[in-house]
């Protein structure tokens, strides 16, 4: 596995609304076992960028290629259900449970769900419904897991908690990871490939090197850059703790 | 048997067809709202018994027809975005209802019973209709059956739709064709302007007692056909108007429902 086959490879991405041009030549490699953050300003074409990865709009120019039968599993930044729908978390979730595939329960466990089972889609809180919206993903069992703005309408605790979860899940089950996100702070920890986007692809790499970036400084202004140098350093250090004690 | 009450047994057998269908459509009608889509396909109704009447084909037919056309041409230029669809659908309604009209007034050879298409009149169901309804409401309802579960999940959310397999686009063009062929066969039992709220009034109604939404699909079918049981009785014993008289059943029984629901809320406090 030392040239593992790319998941998705997109290359010179064009897509414009109108007059206003979203995506300017974006090209984008998710390759297995990777954690992938698109990250960048409201409106610079980050939820666009990861409907056309996944097929969902059309591109006006360039490729996706994405591998022949790539299970996905897609959480979206949010999910409205009317109230005249009477739908319980339990119905909604066996609405992709397929035999064969991974359980119910097992996925319910692992996103702390199985108490919500009974009540009505439209009665969780954010970070409920998020942690059923990823289990219902994971019920197809998926080699990349997509998610948009996961921590949307999660309060601060509740964010971290959700970053936590999608590293842990992703690992467990040995898929990729492709997100769209601002929580700067949050997601940078645990990514392997960070992609800033604004509307053309400003800087992209691991993390640290992103973080010194001056594409990334001018889009985010030095003072967010700062910031994450801080948060990154606590990070490091307690990653090497565990190390010692292993 | 008296000649009331042959017409009311044939109504009420084309009443208990409708009713299946009008259940699970009246329940993606509320759930995905598409009431002016309803709407516009009754306001249609006219053009297609025109056009059937000059051509000399059966009317309901001829209702099917057109509510056929129009979907696809809206289901056409829905997907260019370029108008928004209540506007798109805004146009095709009452574009309709006009041409229909002009085409009356302008052929004089044909009479067409205008007050019998706007409010329902059930002693214009004959074998014909009954034999359509009853095709329809197996074709359409078989169809529904096999696709249910896609269909909730395209009624949840489109994309994650999509991704998990399911072809979005082929069953949107179904719903809007399935609520075209409802409401184009009920429109001789409850007329053009009511036909919509036989659709929504009992899917509305048992939502409260509904654990799910197929359970709340069965519901709404049980609900329309106490209604039209109801109305029709209604419409007998007072010599009420019948589409007028069924669609007052199915508001009777919301309020029963509405109250039960906000009582039952009540005592559980929630």
């Amino acid at each position: 596995m030392l040239n593992p086959e790319p998941f998705i490879i997109a290359e010179g991405l064009e897509k414009s609304y109108g007059r206003s041009n979203v995506l300017s030549n974006v090209g984008v490699k998710i390759l297995p076992r990777k954690i992938v953050t698109i990250i960048g300003p409201n409106g610079s074409g980050k939820t666009t960028l990861l409907k056309v990865l996944l097929g969902l709009e059309p591109a006006d120019k360039g490729t996706v290629q994405r591998r022949a039968g790539l299970r996905v599993g897609y959480v979206p930044q949010k999910l409205v259900i009317d109230p005249i729908l009477p739908v319980t978390v339990e119905w909604f979730l066996n609405l992709s449970a397929k035999p064969g595939s991974m359980s119910l329960m097992q996925v319910a466990d692992e996103t702390d769900i199985a108490h919500l089972f009974h009540m009505r889609m439209q009665t969780l809180s954010g970070g409920e419904m998020q942690r059923v919206l990823i289990a219902r993903a994971m019920l197809c069992n998926p080699e990349l897991l997509v998610l948009d703005e996961p921590a949307q309408g999660v309060d601060v605790t509740g964010q971290a908690m959700l970053y936590d979860l999608i590293t842990r899940i992703s690992k467990s089950h040995e898929a990729s990871v492709l997100m769209v996100s601002h929580d700067l702070h949050l997601v940078m920890s645990a990514t392997d490939h960070v992609i800033c986007l604004n509307h053309h692809i400003c800087c992209s790499g691991h993390p640290q090197s992103v973080r010194g970036d001056p594409a990334f400084a001018a889009l985010f202004g030095q003072h967010v850059a700062d910031s994450l140098a801080v948060y990154s350093h606590h990070h490091d250090h307690d990653h090497n703790h565990h190390h010692d004690h292993a | 048997m008296t000649m009331p009450e042959l017409f009311i047994l044939k109504a009420m057998i084309a009443g208990m067809g409708i009713a299946l269908l009008t259940g699970p459509l009246g329940c993606f009608i509320a759930w995905q709202r598409l009431a002016y889509f309803g709407d516009t396909i009754a306001h249609a109704a006219l053009l297609g018994v025109v056009l059937a009447v000059s051509f000399d084909m059966d009317s309901s037919l001829g209702i099917i027809a057109v509510a056929v056309s129009i979907t696809c041409a809206v289901y056409r230029l829905e997907r260019q975005r370029k108008l928004a669809s209540d506007t798109l659908l805004g146009i095709f309604s009452h574009g309709a209802l006009a041409l229909g009209l002009v085409v009356i007034s302008l052929s004089t050879n044909i009479t067409i019973d205008i007050n019998g298409l706007l409010f329902g009149d059930i002693l214009a169901v004959n074998n014909n209709d009954i034999a359509i309804i009853y095709a329809m409401a197996a074709l359409v309802g078989s169809a529904l059956i096999m696709s249910w579960k896609d269909l909730m999940r395209l009624t949840l959310h489109r994309d994650i739709a999509q991704i998990e397999g399911v072809r979005t686009e082929r069953l949107r063009l179904f719903t809007l064709l399935a609520i075209a062929v409802t409401v184009a066969i009920a429109i001789k039992m409850v007329g053009i302007l009511l036909i919509t709220s036989l659709l929504i009034i009992p899917a509305a109604s048992v939502r409260y007692f509904s654990r799910n939404p197929t359970q709340m699909a069965i519901f709404a079918s049980l609900a329309g056909m106490l209604a039209v049981c109801g109305g029709l009785y209604g419409s007998l014993k007072w010599d009420t108007p019948s589409g007028a008289s069924i669609i007052l059943a199915a508001l009777g029984i919301f309020v029963v429902s509405y109250v039960l629901s906000r009582v039952k809320s009540t005592i559980t406090g929630t």
